[in-house]
């Protein structure tokens, strides 16, 4: 009984970890917008300049276009240093990619012009770096440098491991400095409409093969295509999960079944007894059905209950997402259920098979 | 007593037993008539084929050849689960260790034999609560085995026997897991329950139980003597000395 109800619980709590975490992960690419494609520079020895860039913007159904090139900068505030993710981009990032200032203002056209020594941070930036004061008008050191904070993102979560919230915004201009690079790495692209987004990404294709010529050196994705691969590596670690559980649940039904050939060679005389006073083959048999039933369906409830019980702790303790999965709650029940039905039956069957007399000597 | 019908014929009945490549014939011949009312002892050592012959009579094994009639049905030929049924309702059995089942208190185990006949609850819980009013153990019914001395559970046995009203009472060494005293109760119950006219088969090595019945077989070897008040008679002659171990 322990062990099945160890075994439910624990497939149970683990589907519900790992289906949750796919969950989250949708969410959070579903955030990021479903009408923004991403272009990749990956090519090292390929150069794509932001005049480059800009021809993407020729390319029909496009409503924005924001080049970025990024890098890791030490940002330190009074005492306080942290390493962050460094942005440089153009007044256009902000609509591209959806974003929301919390406070201050964002990149205007005029601070890339003037390579100005500005940054917007990221609310985790800004909490690291200030803790709850307002950051906007202080300066901070950028890799030694001093610069004017601006502006405070509001908070956009973390995807894929990488937050969003620990960053650090800087004019294109300016950024490329800090790179030490004028390539520009990712542009992101917002088109006009949403149903339209594939053939968009085939003519940027074309626009991106006719700036570098090698196929291999640049590539453009959807949050689709970027959700898809992330949901695929989160169902197979839901399955990778559910199937160490699936082996508990196993390992309980081995339990279920030594408890049944126990009582039931234990009862052998109980079972001579009933027999001579009347029971048929069929009442025994009858009689340990149901007992089995019971014991193994109770056992499984309380699997049920208990996992989702430690589940609900799990979400509460982590504040992770979690998914109840009602597909496998009902086939571990199902599961528990039927190993107890079996391997109840197939022993009781045995013995009633015995002889009264038999069965009654047996002590 | 000539009149009264027979509730047990048996004839020629034989039984034969393979042990260890040897075959010995447990039952030869063997041939008795028991009427309703009657109180009867079959009395035998160990080994005399006694107890086959309790179970040929109590449907718990078939013989291999022979006639057995009880209540004018035929025994020989019929599948186990007819005999499962012959067992529920025409025999109630009493055997010298209890067997009462132990997590079931006193009335559940007494109930057992009508849950077999699809009783319903109601009923069969008035049924069993009346019976052990019979053996004067009404005020026990709620106890399990192991709160009840060994006359009550014995008192318990013959309550179930008793509570689905079958013909025949079957009872296999009542009382040789008891004290003399609890024996005599025992006996006692057994005695009036005669009187009520209940049929009662009483197998024993014991003469001084055997002597309760008005009726006495003798068992040796495999064959059955009539003679039983006679070689009763000597053996009280003869005292302790021909008391069958």
């Amino acid at each position: 009984m322990l062990g099945i109800i160890i075994g439910v619980s624990s497939v149970i709590v683990m589907v519900a970890i790992g289906q949750g975490s796919t969950k989250d992960v949708q969410d959070q690419m579903g955030s990021l917008g479903t009408n923004v494609l991403t272009v990749s520079v990956t090519g090292s020895d390929v150069t794509f300049k932001e005049e480059d860039a800009e021809q993407i913007k020729d390319v029909n159904g496009i409503e924005g276009i924001a080049p970025t090139v990024s890098g890791r900068i030490t940002a330190k505030s009074g005492k306080t240093t942290t390493q962050v993710s460094m942005i440089g981009t153009t007044s256009s990032y902000l609509d591209v990619r959806d974003l929301q200032l919390q406070s201050g203002r964002f990149i205007a056209d005029l601070d890339h012009e003037n390579h100005s020594k500005i940054a917007v941070l990221g609310s985790d930036t800004a909490q690291t770096l200030f803790g709850l004061g307002d950051p906007v008008g202080e300066s901070i050191k950028v890799n030694g440098t001093s610069y004017k904070v601006v502006g405070v993102l509001e908070s956009v979560g973390s995807s894929l491991g990488t937050s969003g919230d620990s960053t650090i915004i800087v004019p294109l201009s300016t950024g490329q400095r800090l790179a030490s690079t004028t390539n520009i790495g990712t542009t992101y692209v917002k088109v006009e409409n949403e149903d339209t987004i594939n053939f968009v990404s085939s003519r940027i294709e074309s626009t991106m093969y006719s700036i570098i010529g090698d196929a291999d050196s640049y590539s453009v994705s959807s949050q689709k295509d970027l959700m898809e691969t992330a949901s695929s590596v989160n169902e197979t670690m839901t399955l990778m999960l559910g199937g160490s559980a699936a082996i508990s649940l196993i390992v309980g039904g081995i339990g279920i079944m030594n408890i049944m050939l126990v009582s039931v060679s234990e009862r052998t005389k109980e079972i001579g007894i009933r027999k001579a006073i009347g029971a048929k083959r069929k009442n025994i048999l009858l009689q340990f059905l149901i007992e089995a039933i019971v014991l193994s369906s109770s056992g499984g409830i309380i699997g049920v209950g208990i996992g989702v019980v430690s589940a609900q702790i799990y979400t509460v303790v982590t504040g992770a997402t979690i998914a109840y999965s009602i597909p496998v709650m009902l086939l571990s029940f199902g599961f528990s259920l039927l190993v107890g039905v079996v391997f109840g039956v197939f022993p009781a069957n045995k013995a009633s098979k015995l002889d009264p007399i038999q069965a009654l000597r047996y002590e | 007593m000539g009149m009264v019908e027979p509730i047990i014929q048996i004839r020629n009945m034989e039984k034969m037993y393979e042990l260890g490549g040897e075959t010995v014939m447990a039952l030869k011949s063997v041939s008795l008539e028991i009427k309703k009312g009657d109180f009867i002892s079959i009395i035998g050592p160990s080994g005399s084929g006694k107890s086959t012959f309790m179970n040929m009579i109590g449907c718990l094994d078939r013989p291999d050849s022979g006639e057995y009639l009880l209540d004018n049905e035929e025994i020989g030929k019929m599948k186990s689960s007819q005999l499962a049924t012959i067992r529920n309702e025409k025999i109630g059995f009493i055997f010298q260790n209890f067997n009462m089942i132990p997590k079931l208190t006193a009335v559940e185990n007494v109930e057992l034999p009508l849950i077999y006949r699809g009783m319903k609850a109601v009923e069969r819980r008035k049924m069993a609560l009346a019976s052990l009013e019979k053996v004067g153990l009404a005020g026990r019914a709620n106890h399990l085995p192991s709160q009840l001395s060994g006359g009550q559970q014995q008192r318990v046995a013959i309550a179930r026997a008793l509570a689905g009203h079958p013909p025949i009472l079957l009872a296999d060494e009542p009382t040789g897991a008891l004290d003399s005293k609890t024996s005599k109760e025992i006996l006692a119950i057994m005695n009036s329950l005669n009187e009520q006219g209940h049929t009662i088969i009483l197998i024993t090595h014991d003469l001084d139980v055997a002597k309760q019945a008005s009726r006495v077989v003798r068992i040796h070897d495999g064959q059955l003597y009539e003679n039983g008040g006679e070689w009763f008679a000597d053996a009280q002659n003869g005292a302790e000395k021909h008391q069958i171990k």
